[in-house]
């Protein structure tokens, strides 16, 4: 079992999710840089929390064209599990791995709060250790995580069960109360909360570390 | 070769709300100014290609447009071109 964190220049929470996959789950966890194009022998990617590039254009416009996401749909394709987590949420979109967009909160602010949510999919093995309307609390820091797409394409994932999870008080104004999705085969899962803040008793909250610790068997 | 001088705007396509617009359309009422119904905010990027032709600096810049410049998912994007200069000595 392998994990390797993609790390761009701007990536600030690539060691909070090595200290939750290595630290608190014990699974290898490698970094991978971004010009990095090797993804053999790893079970799971995951994009982290930061700033990729800056984030100057539009978050995640300048990380999509990294060498690495051009091995990483590959890994997709082939089934791989990925887990992109709030900028790596965007990067997803970017990438069109994962529908929709993330656009400025609504309140312009922001946010750094925690978040009431709802399990709305269980399809994807990401959500695995959960049931449906499962109710956790997980950490949010986003200043561009409102969700947005047509409502075709809004059709389309309900459809496909690829809304993974729900805001239960929706804080940024994403349609639908939209915090999380997977792509249609459920192994791309694209969240703005911080599951990997949330895996340590010390911080007082592991709800986090259902989603992760799907990655141990 | 010529070099071209072009301006891409890009804007938030009008069924997506613009909070950064509406911010500030509020802060002109602040300044004194009423009668702002709508206000919404963009990016210009300006730019300077070398190119064979128009046409060939206009499909670049399409290019960049669609995949770079803008989201389609979010965002719409129009091209003006500036003055077209000489020749460049190659």
């Amino acid at each position: 079992m392998k994990i390797g964190i993609i790390v761009f220049p701007g990536s600030n929470c690539d060691r909070d999710v090595r200290w939750a996959t290595e630290g608190c789950l014990g699974v290898t966890t490698s970094f991978l840089w971004h010009e990095a194009t090797d993804l053999n022998g790893y079970d799971a990617i995951v994009i982290p929390g930061g700033f990729s590039y800056g984030d100057y254009l539009r978050c995640g416009a300048i990380a999509r064209f990294a060498p690495v996401l051009n091995s990483l749909i590959s890994f997709v394709n082939k089934g791989g599990k990925v887990l992109g987590i709030c900028n790596g949420f965007q990067i997803l979109t970017e990438l069109g791995l994962l529908q929709g967009a993330l656009t400025r909160n609504k309140n312009l602010h922001f946010i750094c709060d925690k978040a009431n949510l709802s399990i709305e999919s269980t399809k994807s093995s990401w959500m695995k250790n959960y049931k449906k309307y499962d109710a956790i609390s997980l950490p949010i820091a986003h200043g561009e995580g409102r969700f947005q797409c047509s409502s075709d394409v809004l059709k389309k994932l309900q459809d496909e069960d690829s809304v993974a999870l729900r805001y239960k008080d929706n804080p940024n104004g994403s349609i639908n109360d939209i915090a999380g999705i997977t792509n249609k085969n459920g192994n791309v899962l694209g969240m703005m909360p911080h599951p990997e803040r949330a895996c340590d008793d010390a911080l007082g909250n592991i709800d986090g570390k259902s989603i992760l610790s799907t990655l141990l068997s | 070769m010529s070099l071209f001088q072009a301006r891409v705007f890009v804007h938030l396509r009008p069924s997506v709300l613009d909070p950064a617009g509406e911010a500030t359309r509020s802060a002109t009422k602040r300044l004194g100014i009423d009668g702002v119904t709508q206000l919404r905010i963009g990016k210009s990027i300006e730019l300077e290609i070398e190119a064979k032709n128009k046409d060939d600096a206009r499909s670049k810049i399409e290019l960049m447009s669609d995949r770079l410049l803008a989201n389609p998912v979010i965002e719409d994007w129009t091209l003006e071109f500036k003055n077209e200069q000489k020749a460049l000595k190659n």
